[in-house]
């Protein structure tokens, strides 16, 4: 008898350890969905461009939000502005230096002042570091994760895959004199603050 | 007293003609026609008051995660600098044609 309850309780243990594990979640989109806007002032009109080639992975668990982490890195070669000559100016060697610094990177260990907003969805900052141009600085970033159970299959037209996708959305402002891009140069005409703008999304396909 | 007659003046004391060299007319053409030329092109694209575009942002949105992400469109949108660039060009040929020009040769005694 005893034994019997004993395999009950691993067996239901075994599923409820399954169920609640974090999980890793895949940011290179299948989709292409994803990408960073940025927003620098300039004469005339803000640059808006966008930066497309996103990688990473992130570990969130619902049950545990504020211990999820995970590192975003960004191909700075995909930085793209409407104007083809001023895209290869950004990321040219006097500004990005793509091609000696080939990422862009967010890495963090945990999340601060998690607040559930809904269900499935939260707020918080994500506390890490930021590495641009081969500079890294630690930044606080306002976040929120959405948690969309079982979506996976279904975006990907493959329902029966089941599997959960996490989308974390956030908006932060960074100095690129800090990041030694052009520091103290030009900000009559373009404006010392770059400000950065997120949608993402990760699969985490059924295990 | 018969007043004296009037003597019809000589050819050389006529003052000169103002004509304007053809080249002259034809650049002041050129350059009025490119400026007319630049400012119709960006006003039928649009009257894009910002800087030129040859890849224009679309957005879009992913129906099951609702993320607006943009997707580039290739064609061209002219902007200001176009606009500004275009006008300096047609007023410099305009202006060249006022350039070099003599005056009018003195009256000959």
């Amino acid at each position: 008898m005893n034994t019997v309850l004993r395999t009950i309780a691993f067996a239901g243990f075994t599923i409820v350890s399954a169920v609640a594990a974090p999980k890793a979640y895949d940011f290179k989109d299948p989709k292409g969905v994803n990408a960073i806007q940025f927003t620098l002032d300039s004469v005339l009109e803000p640059i808006v461009g966008t930066a497309s080639a996103v990688e990473g992975t992130v570990t969130f668990d619902p049950a545990d939000v504020a211990a999820t982490k995970g590192e975003i890195e960004v191909e700075a070669s995909s930085l793209k502005v409407p104007n083809a000559k001023m895209t290869e100016h950004i990321i040219g060697a006097e500004w990005i230096d793509a091609g000696k610094h080939e990422d862009i990177s967010f890495e963090f260990s945990k999340l601060e002042s998690v607040k559930s907003i809904g269900e499935g969805k939260w707020s918080a900052v994500a506390a890490g570091k930021f590495t641009l141009k081969g500079v890294s600085k630690d930044v606080l970033v306002p976040v929120t994760l959405s948690h969309l159970e079982g979506a996976f299959g279904k975006r990907i037209n493959k329902p029966e895959l089941g599997g959960d996708l996490l989308v974390v959305r956030g908006e932060f402002t960074i100095q690129r004199g800090d990041f030694g891009i052009q520091p103290g140069k030009n900000e009559d005409k373009v404006a010392p603050a770059i400000q950065l703008t997120f949608a993402l999304v990760g699969g985490a396909p059924k295990a | 007293m018969t007043p004296a007659p009037t003597t019809p003046p000589t050819e050389s004391a006529l003052p000169p003609e103002k004509t304007i060299a053809a080249w002259r007319i034809l650049l002041r053409g050129a350059g009025a026609f490119l400026m007319l030329y630049i400012f119709c092109v960006w006003a039928a694209k649009g009257y894009h008051r910002g800087w030129s575009q040859n890849q224009v942002p679309v957005k879009q949105v992913d129906p099951i995660t609702e993320i607006e992400f943009v997707t580039y469109e290739k064609r061209f949108v002219p902007g200001l600098d176009y606009l500004g660039g275009g006008l300096i060009a047609g007023s410099v040929i305009f202006a060249a044609t006022f350039l070099g020009r003599r005056g009018p040769k003195p009256a000959q005694a």
